[in-house]
């Protein structure tokens, strides 16, 4: 039998529980289906106009009851389907998780809809001042929660019955491994034997798009939407803004074996590091992202040549890819190139505070199903850049181990490995 | 004593007071600090403004500076004062492996672009064709980055270099607690040897007056002392700006590099009490049982918000322990939002670590405390959700 605690004497957690709902579809089969046959969700925005953007495609979720009804009610929706889905999976009931929650959600404002509601039910004074006034007689805790930023948590932690004080975290474009990080960490503390790790993010809105447009961040290929998100590729030119959730049922091993619950894999190691150089480029010569690597490979007791598959960010803009290369080679050495690594990102777009949660689910998939997906869209290879990146058409291949890269604005890098099996 | 004890080495402060410790202890313990109020600006509201504060000592480069909005600023200014007040800031051994939890909010969004939109408005049947139109062309393009909540961080890792780790917490007071918990469980666990900890929280924006006023928070008419403000016009939260940030270090770590302790930080107690449906009171009540109180007389920094509710909720429960004598600083310095718990958690190692109990802030509401605190405890009952407490004692 193996062995329930690690290298350094730590609880092994294990992964009970899996939900994932992207721009794809809700849950992990129609998810999977979609991934292995190389199926981008990416596509035209009809969420809102698109008169005078750049950018008019994205890997929105629109199929949902609150897919119109602003960032934060759907943010909340994505975060419960996919915590419902993982909590089945594990066996624990719907209702009475008993463990801790850690969310990662993006910084959601008052939405514009509900500005323009706001003041023009009011007259008189103008700007702030009349929002402020009609603010206060408003007697809506819709409105008022969709301000407040423990709220998403607050509500998901009420009806999974998670214990404690909920955790609502944002490391950017990291937080969904940050979530999974925080929950790792709290049981081999010892502090639980179960946490939910959830990461959602419906914002892609209008302003949203526009900010990150203005960052000249995003791709503007709109002519072929499934087509604008290419990692790796010559001609790549930015991400893809995206939307969707991941949830894992984190559990220790012993808890897990000891409930007979079925495991779905193991996290074995989580590395972070932030970069001092700038606020949305990575230090030249890659260091905080090869440190990150390092220390999710040596948190997991694992050498560099044990990593059968990268997960990798891959967001498809210049800048990222590049620099995932470069760190990628200085961890690797020569062993890059025959590395599989594929990018979710190029079917599902960037899926902002969800992706590192929604990418480790589907690396937990990859290696149960002994498949790897693709990196579509790869038809104009960067010549800088030798990886083998799964071109266009999944891989059947024996994956024990995957590191999942996270890199975002701010500086934030976290990596996490993952094992099919505990040692 | 054990050498993963918790200790406090380093607190950086700003508020309505001034900067920095000697300031806040100076105005703080004097008996007669009236409070920095500005009735005007945001009238009917008050308000506890920024001091003056000159950017420069800690935040050098001026690129930097522009890069944030003043949200940002505050926090990485504070950030820096902690790391000077722990002899960490400028040793790259220290600063490369300091892991770091930052608890945020949303940083200044532009309040002129927002009025122009909301104004042609009314003139305009597209409205979503109107913002696109305006934010396109009116947005300052870094504006996203000097507002964005992962970015106060990002910040202090590019202007003081921590880069050990970098972890943003949100969701108002409850972020603050659940920073300054993360962080000291692992220390406790050997996860970490040594983290930087706070939040900032700039109110002199609009936009941040509305996030309370949704709720209908805001107290509103003339100024009065946090407990005072029942039965008054408005909700009976005044807010202000400000920031704490805590260098926290194992008592092992901390030794070794021969760092004086200004406290030792006890268990941090935490939770999600089921508002409004629960008794508020009977659930503090309980949390104080498990805070591990002294049966001794005992100071408690509250971080109470004067929002109606959880104020009067708070005190009841701290007035049902005969032994427990409340302070609410947020009389002197106004709700420093997801700032409150970190900044309860520093005046009470401030005043562990003088020996000395602040006197009254509000002699109506207030008690008088006699003898040495030794150890303190420090609250933060959110406004609307989450609540947390600690016992800070003496170092031992």
């Amino acid at each position: 039998m193996a062995s329930t605690t690690d290298h350094m004497g730590r609880k092994v957690v294990a992964v009970t529980g899996i939900g994932v709902v992207t721009s794809l579809g809700v849950g992990k089969k129609d998810n999977w289906d979609a991934l292995t046959s190389g199926r981008s969700g990416i596509h035209a925005i009809t969420r809102f106009p698109v008169d005078h953007l750049n950018t008019r495609i994205a890997g929105t979720v629109d199929f949902l009851p609150s897919s119109n009804q602003g960032a934060s009610a759907l943010t909340y929706e994505l975060a419960a389907l996919s915590a419902e889905e993982a909590l089945a999976e594990s066996g624990f009931g719907p209702s009475d998780f008993h463990g801790p929650l850690f969310l990662a959600s993006p910084p959601v404002e008052l939405d514009w809809k509900d500005r323009f509601r706001l003041y023009h039910a009011g007259k008189g004074i103008e700007g702030y001042g009349r929002l402020l006034e009609v603010a206060r007689n408003l007697n809506s805790a819709e409105v008022f929660g969709a301000t407040q930023f423990g709220t998403i948590a607050d509500r998901l932690a009420e009806r999974f019955g998670a214990t404690g004080l909920p955790v609502t975290l944002s490391t950017a474009c990291a937080s969904g491994a940050t979530a999974i990080q925080l929950g790792v960490e709290a049981i081999r503390r010892g502090e639980c034997d179960r946490a939910l790790a959830v990461g959602a993010d419906g914002s892609a809105t209008a302003e949203a798009l526009i900010r990150f447009s203005l960052l000249s961040a995003l791709s503007t290929q709109n002519d072929v939407p499934e087509k604008a998100s290419k990692p790796f590729s010559k001609d790549r030119d930015g991400f893809v803004l995206a939307e969707g959730s991941a949830a894992l049922v984190l559990e220790s091993l012993d808890s897990a074996v000891g409930r007979g619950a079925e495991v779905l894999g193991i996290l074995s190691g989580c590395g972070e590091r932030a970069d001092d150089f700038h606020r949305t480029r990575s230090k030249p010569d890659g260091s905080p992202a090869i440190a990150a690597v390092r220390a999710a490979l040596a948190d997991a007791g694992l050498a560099e040549d044990e990593i059968d598959y990268v997960n990798a960010h891959g967001t498809s803009t210049p800048e990222n890819d590049k620099m995932e290369h470069l760190s990628l080679s200085t961890v690797f050495g020569e062993r890059v190139r025959t590395i599989p690594i594929s990018s979710n990102k190029s079917m599902i777009g960037h899926t902002l505070s969800a992706a590192g949660a929604i990418e480790a689910a589907f690396s937990l998939m990859t290696m149960r199903e002994g498949v790897i997906p693709p990196t579509i869209n790869y038809d104009n290879p960067d010549p800088a850049i030798e990886l083998d990146v799964v071109p266009n058409k999944k891989r059947s291949a024996n994956v024990r181990t995957v590191i999942s890269n996270s890199f975002g604005f701010g500086g934030q890098n976290a990596c996490l490995v993952m094992a099919r099996e505990p040692v | 004593m054990s050498a993963r004890d918790v200790v406090i080495t380093g607190i950086g402060l700003v508020s309505s007071l001034g900067e920095g410790l000697d300031t806040h202890w100076e105005k703080l313990s004097s008996g007669a600090t009236e409070p920095v109020v500005d009735g005007e600006r945001y009238k009917p509201y008050s308000i506890h403004p920024l001091p003056p504060i000159d950017w420069g000592l800690q935040i050098a480069k001026r690129g930097d500076q522009r890069q944030m909005e003043t949200w940002q600023r505050l926090g990485t200014y504070a950030a820096g004062l902690a790391l000077d007040d722990a002899g960490v800031k400028g040793d790259e051994a220290l600063c490369s492996t300091m892991d770091m939890i930052v608890a945020a909010g949303g940083g200044e969004r532009d309040e002129l672009v927002d009025q122009g939109i909301l104004e042609a408005s009314e003139t305009r049947g597209d409205t979503e064709v109107l913002l696109n139109e305006k934010l396109t062309t009116e947005l300052r393009p870094t504006l996203f980055l000097a507002q964005l909540s992962n970015l106060l961080a990002g910040n202090i890792s590019i202007v003081h270099k921590v880069t050990g780790s970098s972890r943003t917490f949100m969701g108002e007071e409850g972020a603050g607690v659940a920073a300054v918990e993360t962080a000291a469980a692992r220390i406790r666990a050997g996860q970490s040897t040594h983290a930087l900890v706070g939040g900032a929280f700039q109110t002199e924006h609009s936009d941040m007056l509305l996030g309370y006023e949704l709720g209908a928070f805001l107290h509103r008419g003339p100024w009065k002392p946090l407990w005072q403000r029942a039965g008054s016009e408005g909700g009976g939260v005044v807010t202000g700006s400000g920031a704490a940030f805590l260098v926290l270090e194992s008592r092992e770590h901390a030794e070794k590099r021969g760092r004086k302790i200004y406290a030792k930080l006890g268990r941090i107690v935490s939770e999600r009490v089921k508002r409004p449906s629960a008794d508020l009171a009977e659930a503090i009540t309980a949390m104080l049982e498990q805070a591990e109180l002294p049966d001794t007389p005992l100071l408690a920094m509250s971080g109470a918000s004067g929002a109606h509710a959880a104020t009067a909720a708070e005190r009841a429960a701290l007035d049902r322990k005969p032994n427990v004598v409340a302070r609410g600083f947020g009389t002197l310095t106004g709700h420093l939002k997801e700032a409150q718990f970190p900044f309860a958690v520093a005046l009470a190692a401030l005043a562990v670590d003088r020996r000395a109990a602040y006197p009254v802030f509000d002699a109506a509401g207030e008690k008088p405390f006699t003898g040495t605190p030794d150890a303190v405890l420090a609250t933060a009952i959110g406004y609307c959700h989450f609540e947390g407490m600690a016992l800070v004692s003496a170092p031992g």
